[in-house]
């Protein structure tokens, strides 16, 4: 596993470095024919593919086209358009054809294909059409839409369905928002919804304009974490050993600071008494007896005057 | 090098203060466990003159057991898998135990005192087959005693000494069904059905297996069931018409066979007729219309009726009293009591012995006898009868009396619900109960020597005695912690018991009527156990009620059955069979004025029943309608539906709905398969909306009812661990909104597969997989924060109330969510997986792992923190963050079940007490198990074993020394002053 990204990285700048030298002699030849080959490639594609693959490859593909596949698609895929409908229906109505999606499907050299580029046109509300979406907001009921759940075979096993209630797209115009969750050239779920909230009792709001102002969104799996492997670099060998001992000692001085430095003052602060000591033996010691004496004299007083009492 | 080991200590030591453990004095205190075999099948008794008398038993739940047969405790017991189902069972050499499993491919022979496996072998064989255990009296091969087994095709003959074995005879290619193996001399006879009209007998020879003779016969008819031996020579079969008896009587070898009409047998002989499997020296018995014929078998093949039983009666295999003496009993109900009678088998006139017995009647019918005699103090012969019974308990009868039932039906806990206990009442008070003062004192005053270090042995053995007995956990009141509850479970074979969770006696026991085997409902099974009624406002003078929902037969097309108990008494209220199946039960969140809750059953043809079917409740529907939503996994399809309700549906009544789908995520079936699906607990409660990171930010976790956590594998990837490279296995997870059918986040685990367990509390979900890469389980924790709310932070916002935080949640919202996730590698592989559940959700969260030992360990959730980092800073540590490790670490402090064992653990449940600290934990499996566990300690109580008396003596005694030292004090003031 980890010997394989490593080496795809190895590779990959000199592959890119080749075909760069290669296309800078014979340009014409080789884009052609690459094409060519791919082609061939998605047709066959889906009988044995291993989308899985698609996502060890590419860096993590949470939205569409990023920039960095671009330069993936000259080395080692290619890619084709490709069109699916999208339709809707008005509470418990039929599905009828309400637009289409565009998309561009990349097929890798290993014949995993990823769908990017997402292009989404829509037919506009004919009048019968304005006027069901009138009704389904009088009785707040859903507006559904439905997807092929493969875009090379549609509709592939089956649609892929998903709802909202009219009322949560009606605002100030109709605004909505897709989240296509691709596997390959499958699509396992559409999510669809407002933009922003729908919180609960809806508001019925008729929509100014209508036409629909469409975002979508391509996503595809995230990877999930690497367990982390401790054992190994303690094992590993001296390096690990190092790690381990560090702390331990940095711990050590953070610990006892409060009672080394304290310790310090005091040992300085006898160094300076004791420096300082011969002078006032020499110098002080009778005015400091002649200090004494009558602090000494008032307790005593005190001390008789009580016990008189 | 020693640097490690102090590191490792330090590390130990960290964690000895996380770990809720308990001390040996007080095992037993809060928790109890019961051992249970399941529905016996085969049993053997071992009754010599000396040792101690023992029946044999092997059951449903793949248990191998021995019972004391004075008591019926269990002296040792093991548990096969549950792939290894139990064929087989006898007893060889007088030593051993032997027991043929897994369709007779391994064999093993158990020490009989003590249960220590003595041997174990397994057979070889290619085909699947009957698999049939014999072990001959008397047949040696080279002085051993041989054990014949045919299993998958072979017959195989085993030493009983060593489980060698020592030959073995190929009848694969003769695609025999052997139903018989009898021996003559040194000839082993294999007798069984090509086809089913084509008779075949083979003779082996015993010493080497070699193949003697072969004889066939072709019936002119076909034969049905099973192919019963009446004597060594004679077999009995019945034809494919199901009206004539077939006796195949095989003389050396020789086949000749005979046809006997059975209408010229008995007159009324209509219906269809079945042969008893009971093995009985010259006489079968025959099932007709709820009749049992005994029918005698003569040498020449005549056969003869002898007895004509009326009722539905259970007859038992023969045994050999005297010489030539062959016994048998059977059993018949009659009025509210069951009649036993042995009978000889020669002389049918005569009753060795005629004994009627009352059995409760919710013991359901017999289900199977074994007999077993003994010499009695008068030298004449006795009997004892081990019996079976519907509710697969298990109750010995001997002089006409139930010398020791077992409740093996809770071996087979299908489902768990609680209940409350009745509220104290005015006449019972908590003092009564309680013994006198001066005990009060006595106990108290010992309690305080034991805190004192000052009692002796003695004491120290009353004083556990006194905690164990304590009267007040097994009270039949609620109690003000909430610790005392019922725990109601539906066993397979349709009974339903109340257990206290005190000391788990049972409460009452109830076989229910619609899960009863009848002529409507064929096999019936209970599927679910619901809280029907939970009365809150009437709790005084109303019970509450529980719902099972059982279904007429295995395959969801089978129609619904529904009973209605009353948990206080085990009465059934009421019962119903409905017309309509039923594939999903939803408790709605909603009940009437009388506290039932109401309950949408979906049935299998997509329409929706409401119950309880009252106006009432369709008015509480109709104004929630629109609010109620629910989804469908089709597995095997690899789709995810959501669902809401449509309409009524006119053609059946106004409590019948259709449904309307909403959404739907197509699972790519190529390289995805659905293996678990989770979702939170309903009644789940969360008690703070907000986490606080070190650096003093505030997280939102996104909490919702409505969230599905999937788990989906490569297909390749579906089968056992080992089966798939890494490379073609993947683990797919899933957090879907069912409302909307939003996928919240989706992550891919390379290299990973199932099986899955998980576990969906608050706003993570934690779930237990196998890593192919790293050969080890793994644990993964995925945590949801809402970011949509995270703006909430500035003090500014909340006191000009800007913020968002009381604007209503909805689905339909666009969620921004983001996940936090980590892995841990986890050394167990895992039965069950769970998590505490406490009142108001403050104290934290264990996660409870069933391990594969069949203990539950308690892993805190702290362990399954996604934010462990490997240097937490100060803060962090101040917080409660443990240093990230590779691993989650095993504590065998931890492990709630301490030094016990719930024997194929199936399932955990956890209740909430009422006391928030306080989570109760019932473990089921063939064993049962139930504790309390406080996850951060018992905050907020005192101890059980707290020492009140001596909290009083130090405050008497603090008393007096304040005296004392005054009256001190106030004397040397006075010679002071007289100074």
């Amino acid at each position: 596993m980890s010997l394989f990204p490593r080496l795809v990285v190895l590779l990959l700048p000199l592959t890119l470095f080749l075909l760069l030298t290669c296309s800078l002699s014979l340009a014409f030849q080789s884009d052609e024919l690459l094409l060519d080959d791919e082609e061939f490639g998605i047709e066959g594609g889906h009988s044995h593919p291993n989308p899985r693959a698609s996502t060890d490859s590419p860096p993590s593909t949470t939205t569409t086209g990023t920039a960095s596949r671009k330069r993936f698609s000259e080395s080692s895929s290619s890619d084709s358009k490709i069109q699916f409908s999208f339709q809707h229906a008005f509470g418990d109505s039929d599905f009828s054809e309400a637009g289409n999606f565009s998309a561009r499907i990349k097929t890798w050299s290993h014949g995993a294909q990823t769908l990017t580029k997402l292009r989404f046109s829509r037919n506009p509300l004919s009048e019968v059409e304005q006027k069901k979406f009138q009704n389904l907001l009088q009785e707040d009921d859903f507006y559904r839409i439905r997807l092929p759940s493969n875009v090379l075979t549609p509709p592939g096993r089956d649609y892929v369905v998903s709802s909202v209630k009219a009322r949560c797209l009606s605002g100030d115009g109709l605004e909505e928002h897709f989240v296509i969750h691709t596997e390959g050239a499958n699509i396992l779920a559409v999510n669809y919804g407002a933009l922003g909230a729908c919180p609960y009792p809806r508001q019925l709001k008729p929509p100014t304009r209508w036409s629909f102002k469409s975002h979508t969104i391509l996503k595809n799996t995230e990877l999930a974490p690497r367990t982390p492997i401790f054992a190994e670099d303690v094992l590993s060998g001296e390096e690990g050993e190092g790690e381990v001992v560090q702390p331990i000692e940095r711990s050590f001085w953070s610990k006892y600071w409060m009672y080394v430095i304290p310790l310090g003052l005091i040992v300085m602060n006898a160094i300076t008494q004791a420096m300082n000591m011969p002078e006032e033996q020499a110098g002080g010691q009778a005015g400091a007896q002649a200090q004494q004496q009558p602090g000494s004299a008032v307790q005593r007083g005190a001390n008789s005057g009580v016990r008189r009492r | 090098m020693a640097i490690r080991v102090f590191s490792i200590l330090l590390l130990f030591l960290s964690f000895t203060n996380l770990t809720f453990s308990l001390y040996e004095d007080q095992v037993g205190l809060m928790d109890w466990h019961q051992q249970y075999i399941g529905k016996v099948k085969h049993a053997v008794f071992h009754t010599q003159k000396t040792g101690r008398k023992r029946v044999l038993v092997s059951t449903e739940e793949n248990v191998v057991a021995s019972l004391d047969l004075r008591r019926g405790e269990i002296f040792w017991r093991h548990v096969l898998g549950t792939n290894d189902v139990v064929d087989g069972l006898d007893i060889a050499l007088g030593k051993y135990v032997i027991s043929l499993s897994s369709d007779g491919s391994i064999l093993r022979a158990w020490n009989l005192p003590d249960g220590q496996m003595v041997w174990e072998s397994s057979l070889q064989g290619s085909m699947a087959s009957k698999s049939i255990l014999n072990i001959p009296k008397n047949l040696k091969a080279d002085k051993d005693d041989l054990i014949l087994v045919f299993g998958k095709g072979c017959l195989h003959a085993v030493s009983s000494i060593d489980g060698e074995v020592l030959w073995r005879h190929d009848f694969v290619g003769e695609s025999i069904e052997v139903s018989h193996i009898f021996h003559s001399h040194d000839v082993i006879y294999v007798a069984g059905f090509v086809g089913s009209s084509e008779f075949y007998v083979y003779g082996l020879n015993a010493k080497n297996g070699e193949l003697l003779e072969n004889n066939h016969a072709a019936l002119p008819y076909g034969t049905f069931g099973e192919l019963l031996s009446v004597s060594a020579d004679m077999l009995v079969v019945l034809d494919d018409t199901r009206s004539n008896l077939v006796t195949i009587n095989l003389n050396n070898g020789e086949i000749s066979y005979n046809q006997k009409h059975i209408s010229d047998l008995i007159k009324d002989a209509s219906g269809q007729a079945v042969i008893l499997p009971s093995r009985l020296p010259g006489i079968f018995a025959l099932k007709i219309n709820s009749h049992v014929l005994i029918i005698k078998v003569t040498n020449e093949g005549e056969l003869e009726v002898v007895d004509k039983i009326n009722n539905a009666a259970v007859v038992s295999d023969a045994i050999s009293i005297s010489e030539g003496q062959h016994a048998f009993a059977f059993v018949h109900h009659g009025g509210n009591k069951i009649h036993l009678s042995v009978k000889d088998a020669n002389d049918w006139n005569g009753d060795l012995l005629k004994e009627s017995i009352v059995i409760d009647h919710q013991r359901g019918n017999i289900d199977k006898i074994f007999i077993n005699n003994y010499v009695r103090t008068d030298r004449s012969h006795g009997f004892r009868a081990l019996m079976v019974m519907e509710d697969h308990s298990l109750v010995l009868v001997q002089q006409g009396e139930i010398v020791w039932s077992r409740e093996d039906g809770l071996a087979s806990v299908v489902d768990v619900t609680t209940s409350e206990l009745p509220v104290e009442k005015e006449g019972v008070s908590v003092a009564k109960v309680e013994q006198n003062l001066f005990e009060w004192l006595k106990g108290h005053f010992l309690k305080l020597k034991g805190t004192l270090m000052i009692a002796s042995p003695e004491d120290v053995v009353a004083i556990l005695a006194m905690r164990l007995r304590s009267s007040e956990k097994s009270k039949m009141t609620r109690d003000h912690n909430g610790f005392r509850k019922l725990l109601i479970v539906l066993t397979r074979a349709g009974k339903v018991f109340a257990l206290h969770t005190g000391d788990g006696r049972i409460i009452w026991s109830i076989l229910l009527p619609n899960l009863r085997k009848s002529e409507s409902c064929e096999h019936p099974v209970g599927l679910n156990i619901y809280q029907w009624q939970v009365p809150h406002h009437h709790a005084l003078d109303e019970n509450p009620f529980v719902l099972v929902v059982g279904r007429c037969g295995p395959s969801l097309a089978a129609p619904a059955v529904f009973s209605f108990i009353d948990a206080y008494t085990g009465v059934e209220a009421k019962s119903l069979s409905l017309s309509h199946t039923v594939a999903q039960v939803i408790p709605l969140p909603y009940t009437d004025s009388t506290e039932q809750r109401l309950h949408l059953i979906i049935d299998f043809n997509q329409h929706a029943y409401l119950y309880p079917r009252t106006p009432e409740a369709i008015d509480i529907l109709k104004r929630e309608f629109s609010n109620v939503y629910w989804y469908s996994v089709e597995a095997d399809n690899g789709v995810i539906r959501g669902h809401a309700l449509k309409s009524n549906c006119k053609a059946v009544d106004e409590y019948c709905f259709d449904l309307r789908d909403l959404w739907s995520i197509v699972f790519p079936s190529e390289s995805e398969k659905i293996i678990a699906t989770v979702t939170r607990k309903s009644n789940e409660v969360v008690h703070t909306q907000a986490k606080v990171m070190t650096d003093y930010d505030v997280m939102y976790k996104y909490i919702s009812k409505n969230l599905l956590f999937v788990a989906n594998a490569a297909p390749k990837a579906r089968g056992e661990i080992g089966t798939a490279t890494p490379e073609e296995a993947w683990l797919v997870i899933y957090i879907i909104d069912t409302v909307t059918g939003r996928i919240l986040h989706r992550m891919t685990h390379h290299g990973c597969q199932g099986p899955v367990h998980a576990v969906f509390s608050e706003n993570w979900v934690v779930y237990h997989y196998f890593n192919l890469r790293a050969h080890r389980y793994e644990m993964s924790v995925v945590e949801v924060y809402d970011q949509s709310r995270a703006e909430n932070k500035d003090v500014w916002k909340f006191v000009l109330g800007k913020h968002n935080l009381t604007s209503p949640f909805s689905s339909y919202s666009r969620p921004e969510v983001i996940t936090k996730s980590q892995s841990y590698f986890f050394t167990h592989s895992v039965k069950a997986i769970e998590v505490t559940s406490t009142a108001k959700g403050i104290t934290s969260k264990q996660v409870l792992i069933g391990t594969i030992g069949d203990q539950v360990l308690a892993l805190d959730k702290r362990f399954l923190d996604p934010r462990r980092t490997l240097n937490p800073s100060q803060a962090e540590k101040e917080e409660g963050i443990i240093p990230l490790t590779d691993s989650l670490p095993i504590i065998s402090q931890s492990y709630i079940t301490h030094s016990l064992k719930v024997e194929g653990l199936r399932g955990i449940v956890t209740v909430p007490a009422r006391l928030e600290s306080t989570s109760l934990v019932f473990a089921y499996g063939v064993d049962l198990f139930f504790t309390q566990i406080a996850p951060s300690r018992t905050y907020d109580s005192l101890t059980e074993d707290f020492s009140y008396a001596l909290l009083l003596l130090t405050i008497v005694a603090l008393i007096v020394a304040i005296f004392a030292t005054w009256v001190l004090s106030e004397r040397k003031d006075l010679q002071e002053k007289w100074r």
